[in-house]
């Protein structure tokens, strides 16, 4: 199934025009095989402009099918932009533009319906944003408007998400309750159940717990790493512990939107390749 | 430290003192509001109250005795609400007033059928669809709208609209209910797309991020999450465009047709209470039963209004108990 899957979204052998990156492409497959079995997204000369201002430039990163992806990097580097890239989320801004490719399932995700894109690429934001809805009308948004409306079925995705964002026991007497009355850490778990809801095949967390304390931290860290058990997380951080604690594997990004430095989370923290690197990784700047 | 002290402790006190006077100002300002809006209400019911009395509102044993001669004890309260209104005649004085509460009632109700997809629609394709130019463009549309006077309002629906109503109907007189409706409907135009548009724009951006994040088009995202989550604000912006229409006199007096019949088709000359107020105030006899049947027609108008603005707070203190930002 998974063979035959990846055959069909010409993964493994990505069909590409121009033959003079042949040599690049051998590269990232070397990367590839050394770090990882298999690559969910494969991005590749991406450009990034906000009106006039370059947040991204030549990022070609290649991101694994398995475990937690961290994106670093210092404030304004361009983590969080490229986040968005990735589920076309920087479109509600205006004047954005991104160019290059970002091949996910075998098209060009920068050229395909971003609707149909952002069911299978989910996202948890800064902030808890919950709608002012009950607990259940959240969770039950996403499935609702791809047209789901057997309320047991609804019932069912809701646990189903509910438990995956280690949330179920906590609200489960109280699912027709306004999603305000929830605590921060649990409106954040909230978010990630919703998120769930439509079963995506990635989940991008834009600095998840930045707006919650330790203990309620360290709760969506755990279910951080329980989730990409079953799928791809890509995590943007700031947070360098949280980081080391919980990806398999660490972008860092520098000023000006340069990729830095992309490897295991391990070998990139002990031996990084720069000292520019080093130095961010040793809080020296940030 | 103790040198600070020193220096901090008159100047604290200073402050206190004017930070009291300030607070005086202002409770004196909020006052003096708060005053005229109560001797409003109470010289309108103040007036109203001798007619109403007349109908029998005080019971006959406390011993009322007619101002007005003996024809008008034997009228109840109940007339109030008949079909006949002829205040000044020789033979008998007829206090109906349902004419003009019907008159208002199918003249509002008309407007707002027509201003209230129009104004709704407009606010959120300005403020959810359109370019952030065309947002610009259409606020300072609105607010010409605004500014227009009354009377101006009143000219257009008498030179353009009854008699494009009259030709294109097939019907006897252009001034009626219908054209009049036409007139409030753009009167009502700005406030409701104006305020339902900055109930829009209240709406956090993060809820259409989340929508988005979701897969939802941007319609979905719309109704499901911008809409619902600015229905209290967009509720608001409907009744006070209702308020509007509702106590707007003198475009409706030039264009409604003035004629105190009661009827429910809307293209018939009209008259409803703003216009019977300012038509008959003239004509009536200061102090005459007819001068107080106006007060209390105005009374109504009040009521009317203040049950509107109520309907508006209720609703809006309901939305926030079910979004679960007021307690309970």
């Amino acid at each position: 199934m998974v063979i035959e899957a990846r055959e069909k979204h010409g993964i493994e052998a990505p069909s590409r025009k121009d033959s003079v990156e042949d040599g690049m492409a051998s590269t990232r497959d070397w990367v590839k095989r050394k770090f990882y079995g298999e690559t969910i997204i494969d991005v590749e000369d991406l450009d990034f402009t906000y009106s006039k201002v370059r947040a991204l430039q030549n990022v070609t990163i290649t991101i694994p099918r398995d475990g937690v992806t961290a994106v670093m990097g210092p404030s304004g580097c361009g983590k969080s932009t490229f986040l968005r890239t990735l589920n076309r989320m920087y479109e509600v801004v205006p004047g954005a533009k991104a160019s290059g490719t970002i091949l996910f399932e075998g098209e060009n995700l920068l050229k395909t319906d971003p609707v149909v894109l952002r069911h299978k690429i989910g996202m948890v934001f800064q902030r808890p944003n919950p709608f002012p809805k009950s607990i259940f009308d959240n969770i039950a948004y996403g499935p609702r408007i791809h047209g789901l409306r057997n309320k047991k079925k609804l019932m069912a995705i809701a646990e189903d998400a509910l438990r995956r964002a280690a949330l179920w026991d906590e609200v489960k007497d109280r699912l027709k309750e306004s999603a305000f009355s929830l605590s921060g850490g649990q409106q954040q778990r909230l978010c990630i159940a919703r998120a769930l809801a439509v079963s995506p095949k990635i989940l991008l967390m834009d600095e998840p717990c930045s707006a919650l304390d330790p203990k309620a931290s360290d709760c969506i860290e755990r279910t951080t790493r329980e989730l990409a058990e079953a799928l791809t997380v890509i995590i943007v951080t700031h947070n360098l512990q949280q980081a080391a604690r919980v990806s398999d594997h660490v972008a860092v990004f520098l000023a000006g939107g340069h990729l830095a430095e992309f490897g295991a989370t391990r070998e990139v923290f002990e031996d990084p390749e720069s000292q520019e690197v080093g130095d961010y990784l040793q809080g020296r700047f940030g | 430290m103790g040198h600070t002290k020193v220096d901090g402790k008159p100047n604290l006190k200073i402050r206190m003192k004017h930070r009291n006077v300030d607070r005086y100002v202002f409770f004196a300002l909020a006052l003096v509001s708060l005053l005229t809006l109560g001797t409003i209400i109470y010289f309108i019911f103040a007036e109203a109250v001798p007619f109403l009395d007349k109908m029998r509102l005080v019971p006959e044993e406390q011993g009322t005795t007619s101002k007005w001669g003996e024809h008008f004890t034997d009228t109840r309260l109940g007339d109030l609400f008949t079909s006949t209104w002829r205040p000044e005649s020789d033979r008998e004085e007829f206090f109906g007033t349902l004419p003009m509460i019907v008159a208002t009632t199918v003249v509002t109700l008309g407007a707002m059928v027509l201003a209230i997809p129009f104004g709704l629609s407009a606010a959120v394709f300005v403020g959810e669809v359109g370019p952030r130019w065309l947002k610009d463009v259409f606020k300072t549309v609105l607010e010409l709208l605004a500014a227009v006077p009354s009377i101006v309002y009143g000219f257009f629906g008498l030179i353009i609209i009854a008699p494009f109503v009259r030709v294109h109907l097939d019907v006897v007189s252009g001034s009626n209910g219908l054209t009049a409706a036409l007139i409030l409907s753009i009167m009502a135009l700005p406030t409701i797309s104006s305020l339902a548009e900055d109930a829009l724009h209240a709406v956090p951006n993060t809820y259409r991020e989340a929508s988005l994040a979701l897969g939802a088009t941007r319609w979905q995202t719309i109704w499901r999450t911008i809409i619902p989550s600015a229905s209290s604000g967009i509720i608001g912006a409907v009744i006070l465009g209702m308020g509007r229409a509702v106590g707007e006199t003198m475009a409706v007096l030039f264009v409604a047709g003035n004629a105190p019949f009661l009827t429910w088709n809307i293209l018939r000359p009209l008259r409803p209470i703003t216009s019977a107020i300012a038509l008959d105030m003239q004509e009536s006899v200061r102090g005459s039963a007819h001068f107080h049947s106006l007060f209390a027609m105005g009374a109504l108008l009040l009521l009317i209004t203040l049950i509107m603005n109520w309907t508006a707070e209720w609703f809006h203190g309901r939305l926030l108990k079910r979004q679960g930002l007021k307690g309970g």
